[in-house]
């Protein structure tokens, strides 16, 4: 009579420390994991740091970046200053592109132009770009929203 | 007294005060000016607001007075004197003389250097060549003038924002006689174009939006200019904003079928005072679309506008689809901000597949269409992948859930057996 | 039991120092009554574990959480999308809140319907009674951190409510929202009281309401107590812990299954220039209250039915917490069959009225 209730015991007993093991792993394993900070580090909603290095804008040129779910408009005037705006046209909410031959940022879909202020010059844009502040970093661009 | 008398002591008296009457940016009115100080110390309602109004003109603010339109002796408080004809008084300007009047400085080059260097010098030539300056010519004396756009001894600067030619305000100036039924009885226009023009988008985008590009009368009419555009330079007009859909019609068999027709471009299906918000309504084969005016059932054009149509259709639900699933995803709480901003090129798509109807091109438009419909379905499958993802908790949660019941089933056994040997143990103690 | 040699030397060497071995023999011995009401023994401990886990997880999400009215719900947001199992913690909090407000009323109404209030547990009941509250105020407190429409809404109007008290009323108002209206003045002080402030008070408060049940024991039904007869019981280590934890991990799979199935939505971003969208309610655990206030009439006699309304629960809140004082019968070790019906009448108003709060058509 004890021998299978020992075997018994001996096997509930290692159910349920291997059982426990296993929790305690498939709630310590997501804990620790969400201590580890994620990749994009924070929230993107009034600041994001861009993909490339400062020295990768060429002169005249400029090109989008990923601002939380909208597009902007990196630029490097031809003066050699970096610029930030939003890249949503403020007529009908195209994307706008950066002009070479131009020099300045146009929106293809109805034409409208648009200074390296961001000033709306020509075409259907009401209103200008919404401007955004760049900070270089070292190797960094930062770009910030607002105030 | 002998009334000459009276009336300058009461002039006199009463002036200073009364000159300090009047809204807005009033200045103070010259003294020792014998117009301003007798009209206004007069009370009259025929003669007193001239010089009051006067406060906020724009020549008060240059030096420009009365006498510099009117003629007369303003330094003579005799009527005698500062109202002679000799001395150049002409008193209230005939109704034909307006436009020569007000040229005597605004047509002179030399003379508006010295105020303004930038101002134009050909508003009354121009003013000649409109509808108003060739009825003035002949003898019409209803039409307007520059007083009747520009008012009168209280003329505005034009980046004054209660300017009568303030964008916002251009409309209502116009209106004054233009849509007035009862004043232009006789005339062979058309009076409704105010109301009309009021529920425009042009309007809207003027008064509600703040955007003071938008067109109102004289940005289409011409200002000194004025008249309407023929049926041939409609189509330059409207282009000159919207430039990409007059350049695409230029471009489309329909250029050559207008001019044949007589139609005019743009107006023809826009509308020219009451143009609407655009639709994709207005594209196709309902009843509801511009097509059918002219085309019959089963014609090639018909055929184009239903093509058309289907790829706009088409594109614009794909894309409604594709944001839905984005919808459902975020809302699960799935991170999909790369997918929507890739999205917004097949949003662009849509908006120069619509610039492009101007063309009517069935090919044109489907492969702009295809360009989009790519980009949106891209889009979808992001969204699909998203919640696979989240399937992907799912599954990883009956893992979980699995090792918690394997615990839970452990822990029932271990009762048991607790329960089992505590009993036995209380058995063995009562039989001691 | 044979312990390990390593706990046995680690308990020897503690003992030397602190007592442990007076605390486990005290542990060993205590016992539960074992009797027809015993399963709602269970509910005490399993609203402690839910507590528990609201603790670990408010803790771990306060690592990203922005208490600004600009940054929350964004970073919300990203718990949510971007860290790792954010997903799962943020929703596990959200319903282990719900599921402890829901074992918490059956913990108290167990305590009521089986009268373990009377002497001399008036006290345990009393602090029982100041822990709901402060459950229902971390329950209000945390609804508004994300800062979405519906929070900002039901916020909005939760704090109007509290205006509506007599005399103290705007002042009340002003020191919750920090302000004359809900802004991001409300969300850090809302903040502040459901990470520090209100941690504090339970910590003292739990640890008297424990205390307290230690000390004492547990109480046993009437009837049972009056019958005289020797108790049924069963040790409470490793017997009644054994099923304590079964409970705790059912309800731990409950909330992952939830957390997975069901995950908690973000909402839209509170926009306080907005109109209240259609459909604001509270949490359910706030819903009679909502119903009721919806059904008064505007004005009863002289006064607004707001305040009515208002005051009504603030008398039967002050009810059942004297009610160990008000039961005379009960002091005595007698049923109470007055208090008995009055209990009953109280659930059954706030099941009919909470139901009535999703069913009935929207606006009286």
């Amino acid at each position: 009579m004890e021998t299978p209730g020992n075997a018994r015991r001996g096997f509930v007993n290692v159910l349920l420390g291997g059982g426990i093991g296993a929790m305690m792993v498939s709630v310590l394993y997501p804990v620790l994991r969400f201590l580890i900070p994620p990749k994009s580090g924070e929230p993107t909603t009034s600041s994001v740091t861009l993909p490339w290095k400062p020295a990768e804008i060429r002169v005249n040129s400029g090109r989008i970046f990923k601002f939380g779910s909208q597009p902007g408009i990196l630029v490097r005037t031809p003066a050699g200053e970096l610029r930030a705006f939003g890249a949503i046209c403020t007529h009908l909410n195209c994307t706008v592109q950066y002009r070479e031959e131009k020099q300045d940022i146009w929106c293809a879909c109805h034409n409208g132009v648009y200074d390296l202020n961001g000033k709306n010059v020509s075409g259907p844009p009401p209103r200008p770009l919404e401007a955004y502040k760049t900070f270089v970093k070292g190797e960094q661009i930062v770009v910030n929203k607002g105030a | 007294m002998p009334r000459r008398w009276r009336l300058l002591l009461t002039t006199l008296l009463v002036a200073p005060v009364l000159s300090l009457a009047g809204e807005g940016e009033a200045q103070q009115l010259p003294e020792g000016n014998s117009c301003i100080q007798c009209h206004q110390g007069l009370g009259d309602p025929r003669v007193t607001p001239p010089a009051e109004r006067f406060a906020q003109d724009i020549h008060l603010a240059k030096g420009i007075l009365c006498q510099d339109c009117h003629g007369g002796d303003p330094a003579s408080f005799d009527p005698q004197q500062s109202m002679s004809r000799a001395k150049g008084f002409i008193g209230r300007p005939k109704h034909q003389t307006i436009p020569t009047l007000c040229g005597k400085c605004h047509s002179d080059a030399d003379y508006m250097k010295r105020f303004n260097p930038s101002l134009r010098v050909d508003q009354v030539q121009e003013y000649f060549t409109s509808v108003h300056g060739k009825l003035l010519k002949k003898g019409d004396q209803k039409v307007a003038t520059c007083i009747s756009c520009h008012d009168v001894h209280r003329i505005r600067a034009i980046k004054d924002q209660q300017a009568w030619t303030y964008p916002v305000k251009v409309v209502d100036t116009c209106g004054r006689c233009h849509g007035d039924p009862a004043y232009m009885a006789g005339y062979s226009i058309p009076t409704d174009v105010v109301a009309k023009y009021k529920v425009s988008v042009h309007y809207e985008a003027l008064t509600k939006k703040g955007d003071l590009s938008a067109p109102t009368c004289n940005v289409c009419h011409g200002n000194h200019g004025a008249a309407p555009p023929g049926v041939g330079s409609v189509a330059n007009v409207c282009g000159t904003c919207h430039g990409v859909p007059a350049d695409l019609f230029a471009k489309s068999p329909h250029q050559k079928a207008f001019a044949a027709m007589g139609l005019a471009p743009c107006v023809t299906c826009h509308s020219n005072h009451d143009v609407m918000k655009t639709s994709d309504d207005m594209v196709g084969t309902t009843d509801k679309a511009v097509c059918v005016t002219c085309h019959d059932a089963n014609s090639a054009g018909f055929k184009q506008a239903a093509a058309m149509r289907a790829s706009l259709d088409g594109l614009r639900e794909s894309i409604g689809r594709a944001a839905a699933r984005l919808d459902q995803a975020e809302h699960a709480g799935m991170e999909i901000s790369q997918a929507r901003f890739e999205l917004r090129g097949a949003t662009d798509a849509l908006l120069k597949t619509r610039a492009a109807i101007h063309l009517v091109d069935r090919a044109v438009i489907q492969k702009l269409t295809d360009e989009g419909t790519q980009i949106a379905t891209a889009a979808l499958a992001k969204g699909d992948k998203a919640l696979d993802d989240l399937a992907y908790r799912h599954r990883g949660l009956w893992v979980s859930v699995g090792i918690i019941l394997l615990v839970i089933v452990g822990l029932v056994l271990k009762i048991r057996e607790v329960d089992r040997r505590q009993d036995r143990e209380r058995i063995a103690e009562r039989r001691e | 039991m044979a312990l390990p040699r390593m706990v046995q030397r680690l308990t020897a060497w503690l003992d030397e120092r602190v007592n442990v071995t007076e605390i486990w023999e005290f542990v060993r011995h205590k016992v539960v009554p074992v009797h027809r009401h015993t399963v709602w023994y269970y509910f005490g401990g399993m609203t402690l574990f839910l507590f528990a886990i609201q603790v670990c997880t408010g803790i771990l999400l306060l690592l990203y959480y922005r208490p600004s009215a600009e940054e929350a719900y964004e970073s919300v947001q990203f718990i949510v999308t971007e860290v790792h199992f954010g997903w799962l913690i943020r929703s596990i909090h959200s319903w282990s809140a719900n599921l402890m407000i829901a074992t918490l009323m059956i913990h108290l109404f167990s305590v009521y319907f089986t009268q373990a209030y009377r002497k001399p547990r008036e006290l345990t009941w009393v602090s029982g009674m100041c822990l709901f509250g402060i459950a229902l105020f971390f329950g209000f407190s945390g609804y508004l951190l994300p800062w979405n429409a519906l929070a900002y809404f039901a916020t909005k109007v939760g704090t109007d409510v509290a205006g509506q008290v007599p005399v103290v009323g705007h002042l009340l108002t002003q020191i919750l929202r920090g302000g004359e209206e809900v802004t991001g003045a409300t969300l850090s002080r809302f903040y502040g009281i459901h990470v520090a402030i209100l941690p504090l008070l339970t910590t003292g408060i739990l640890g008297i309401h424990l205390f307290l049940v230690q000390k004492q024991g547990m109480s046993v039904p009437v009837e049972l107590e009056r019958s005289g007869s020797p108790p049924t019981t069963m040790p409470f280590f490793p017997n009644f812990l054994l099923r304590d934890l079964v409970g705790w991990l059912t309800a731990l799979a409950v909330l992952a299954a939830l957390a997975a199935y069901f995950p908690w939505e973000l909402g839209v971003k509170a926009d306080p220039f907005a109109p209240a969208p259609a459909g604001i309610r509270p949490e359910w655990y706030f819903m009679y209250m909502f119903q009721t206030l919806k059904y008064l009439p505007a004005k009863i006699g002289p006064l607004d039915g707001e305040l009515v309304g208002i005051m009504g629960f603030g008398l039967g809140g002050l009810f059942l917490l004297l009610v160990p004082f008000l039961d005379q019968r009960a002091a005595r070790g007698e049923k109470s069959p007055l208090f008995f019906w009055i209990g009953v009448g109280i659930v059954t108003y706030i099941v009919v009225l909470s139901v009535l709060g999703y069913v009935a058509p929207g606006g009286q």
